[in-house]
This record gives structure tokens, C-alpha cells and sequence, in this order.
């Protein structure tokens, strides 16, 4: 399958504006790839969720999204990334029902079981970068247990 | 390199003679610009209006070149030059120009002052001549810049008034039945939108003493943590009035989105559709007013 140059981006994150810009790229980047309109959903709520924690608890930052395969199998990789006051405990803060900012405290936990690969990374001090990829139908190998 | 009057050369500079030139030829300056495109279309009643515009405008440069920052965006002189032609920009753009032909328009402006420092200063060296030029090119310039960026903040202006149009249209309360609104939502659920959401969806429980509310979320493409809470929030503070709340539109990606998240909406009322939202008040209506007519008949 042909892979649009469109797809592949850095986009600010820096405004509510930016996360609806955000979305929609998400979305039509995860159409043209081949993803079922489930999939999708679920991968711009992902995006949706990270890009708003770096928003919100980052100070802003950005997001790139670049797209991966494996075999004939594509995916998206969206990587959010923040200079902001880091994740004192990445644990706590990924466990359901844990908020710092008076939300439900479900978003970044959240955004793990609407993805197949997340990783969090993130020192005190030194910002947060997470890194989501989704596959369009199923991961292309054995899932690692959460 | 022949350097004329030895002794004035350590003051003189191209930028102070820009300036001096401006002020000595504000009079024919202004009635050279006056019949430019960009002051002509904007003051078509009277020609006067037009030249003491154009006066504004040489004045303001010619303090800017005095203060020698020809190059400098932010300099003092340009606050009067961006309000007197940010005024006309915006009309240009109401006028449905595009920033481009504002740009060009202002380019034409240079042509007529460099002619008229070209025709005036026959008797002075070259060399001076030529850099007095460059000075008022890079100035005139400038004063695109300065137009441009007034015209693109003006557009911005527009889009914020717009958004904050969209936010109070974009929400109308409708009447289903007596005693049932509905809200279709649509777009992205933000926290500005949501709010004007809840106020007016709530103002409407009042106005039409509504005992049901359906929230229609087919038209809103993500439902995140944030839109849940926003949801659920709106939700509570309707049952607080006395209105029973239904969500409905939920398709089935944003189920299964809404299932993995981990958001639990046990305690609000959903339905697929509209139709089956609306029946559903109707049924629980129909049974409310049921009671209400064995009421009345029992006590016999």
C-alpha cells in the first residue's frame, strides 16, 4: 500500500485550537492508512487524552507522528513530547482513578488499552515523552501482557 | 570614493535625510498617494479625506526615519501608521481583497516618493542620492510589513469573533415533545463549548419545565475523558433541577472507545439513537401521566 507523505508530521501543542488540529490529523492520517473506522476512534481518543496531559500538565509541547509497518501490516506511531515538571511516579499516575489535575483520572491509563505499544517516559524536572503505536488490524506479533 | 562636506558627514545619515525629505514634500507626497489604489478606494466621497490620510501616514514615517529604525517593525512612529492604515486594510478585507492585493497596493506607494526624491535631488552627489534611496526603500518596506501585519491580525480577530459566534450557535435547545429538550451536539466538545452547553441546556429545563433532556452526541467525532466528564457533569446538574437526563447518539466505535478508557457511565441514561432516547421519555412520560390520571380517579 502506498503511504501518502501526508501522513508524517510534528504538530505544536500549545492551545485547546492545536488539540483539534490534532485529532483530525490523528484521524485522517489513521484512514489513510488503512484503519477500520473502530481502530480510528480509538487512536485519535488516545491522541486525544496524551495531547491534552501534555497541554495541561507539560506546560505544552508537541506531537510527531510518523507512520511504521511491519511485513504488510501498518501502523502509526505518535510520539508526545513536553519539557514540562515531569512524573514523580509514572506507577501511580498510570493507575485508574489517580488525577493531579481534577479530571476522572482515567486518561493516561486510558490511553494504554487503546493502543497496542505505550511508553512512558518521564523524569522530575526533565518533561515527559509517551509513545503510542496502533496497528491497523492487530499488532503484527504476540502482545506483551500490560 | 569622493565623500562630500567633510565636515557634516560624521551627522549626516540616509535614514535623518528620508526624514527631512518627508517633511519637506509632505504636501506633494500626499497628493501623489491620494490617487494611489490603496487610498482611492478606501475615501471615494472626498479626495481631501484621502490626502490628510496620506499626511498621517508621512508624518508617522518621517518620525520613524527621524528616530532611525527604517528597519524596525516595533518602531514608535508605526503605531499611528497601523492604526490610520489598519483601519483601511480592514475595510479593504471587508471588501473582500485579499491580503496579497493589500500588499501590492502598498508596494505602489514607493514609486511616486522615489521619483519625487529622485526629481529633487539632481544637484546632490550620487552617492548620497543613492543611499538616501535605499533608506526610503527600506522604509516603504517597512511600512508593508507594518500594513501586512495589521491585515493578518485583523483576519485573526475575525476568527476569534467567529469562534465566539460558533460557540453560541452552534448549541440550540430543542423542543422535542412538552417537557423534553434536545441537544445535538456537534463538533468538538471542548470545556468553553461544554459550558455554554450545560447553561443553556439548563436555562432551557426552566424555561420549558422540561422532566427530560436528551444530550445527542452523534454529531461529536471524539468522546475523550474530558468530553465524558463534561457529560456527566451537564448530566448531574440537570437531574439537581429535577430533569432527567438521557445521552444518546453513542455509535458503536465510541462505545467501544468509551469500554476501553475505562469510563463508567452506569449512572447516566444512554441510547443509541435519538428516536430510541425519545422513546424511551415518552414511555417513561406516558406512565408519570398514567399515574397522574389514577390519581385523580381513585379516590372514588
Amino acid at each position: 500500500m502506498h503511504v501518502p507523505s501526508t501522513v508524517a508530521a510534528r504538530l505544536p501543542i500549545g492551545s485547546d485550537m492545536d488539540l483539534t488540529w490534532i485529532r483530525q490529523h490523528v484521524r485522517q492520517a489513521a484512514a489513510e492508512l488503512g484503519f477500520g473506522l473502530v481502530q480510528q476512534t480509538k487512536l485519535v481518543t488516545a491522541a486525544s487524552e496524551l495531547a491534552r496531559n501534555t497541554l495541561v500538565h507539560g506546560g505544552g509541547g508537541h506531537m510527531e507522528c510518523t507512520p511504521v509497518a511491519r511485513g504488510r501490516i501498518h501502523g502509526l506511531r505518535l510520539v508526545f513530547t513536553d519539557s514540562g515538571p515531569g512524573i514523580p511516579d509514572t506507577e501511580l499516575a498510570l493507575s485508574d482513578g489517580y488525577t493531579s489535575g481534577g479530571g476522572l483520572g482515567m486518561g493516561l491509563g486510558g490511553a494504554r488499552r487503546l493502543v497496542h505499544e505505550f511508553t512512558l517516559d518521564s523524569r522530575p524536572g526533565e518533561g515527559t515523552t509517551v509513545t503510542i503505536t496502533a496497528w491497523a488490524s492487530g499488532p503484527p506479533y504476540p502482545r506483551r501482557a500490560l | 570614493m569622493r565623500v562630500p562636506e567633510h565636515e557634516t558627514e560624521a551627522q549626516w545619515s540616509p535614514s535623518r535625510e528620508v526624514g527631512d525629505f518627508l517633511r519637506r514634500f509632505r504636501e506633494q507626497i500626499a497628493q501623489r498617494w491620494a490617487d494611489a489604489t490603496l487610498f482611492r478606494t478606501v475615501f471615494t466621497v472626498s479626495r481631501d479625506e484621502a490626502v490628510e490620510a496620506c499626511k498621517v501616514v508621512i508624518d508617522a514615517l518621517s518620525v520613524v526615519a527621524a528616530s532611525e529604525r527604517i528597519e524596525d517593525i516595533e518602531a514608535p512612529g508605526f503605531a499611528v501608521v497601523r492604526e490610520q492604515l489598519g483601519r483601511m486594510s480592514a475595510s479593504h478585507v471587508r471588501m473582500g481583497r485579499t491580503p496579497a492585493q493589500i500588499a501590492n497596493e502598498v508596494a505602489a506607494l514607493r514609486v511616486p516618493v522615489t521619483e519625487l526624491l529622485a526629481a529633487e535631488s539632481r544637484d546632490l552627489p550620487t552617492e548620497r542620492v543613492q543611499r538616501t534611496t535605499l533608506a526610503l526603500t527600506v522604509l516603504m518596506g517597512t511600512l508593508r510589513l507594518a500594513v501586512m501585519e495589521t491585515t493578518l491580525t485583523e483576519g485573526e480577530e475575525l476568527i476569534d469573533r467567529q469562534r465566539q459566534q460558533l460557540l453560541e450557535f452552534a448549541t440550540p435547545v430543542i423542543k422535542l415533545w412538552d417537557g423534553i429538550v434536545a441537544v445535538p451536539l456537534i463538533g468538538t466538545l471542548d470545556s468553553a463549548r461544554s459550558q455554554v452547553v450545560m447553561e443553556s441546556l439548563l436555562e432551557a429545563v426552566v424555561a420549558q419545565q422540561a422532566r427530560f433532556a436528551i444530550l445527542d452526541i452523534t454529531g461529536v467525532p471524539t468522546v475523550d475523558t474530558l468530553v465524558a466528564q463534561h457529560l456527566m457533569k451537564t448530566v448531574a446538574a440537570a437531574r439537581l433541577m429535577g430533569a432527567e437526563c438521557i445521552v444518546s447518539g453513542i455509535r458503536p466505535a465510541i462505545a467501544q472507545t468509551i469500554v476501553h478508557l475505562g469510563i463508567d457511565l452506569g449512572s447516566v441514561v444512554t441510547r443509541a439513537t435519538l428516536a430510541d432516547a425519545l422513546a424511551f421519555t415518552l414511555q417513561r412520560q406516558g406512565t408519570g401521566a398514567a399515574v397522574g390520571v389514577s390519581a385523580e380517579v381513585d379516590p372514588t
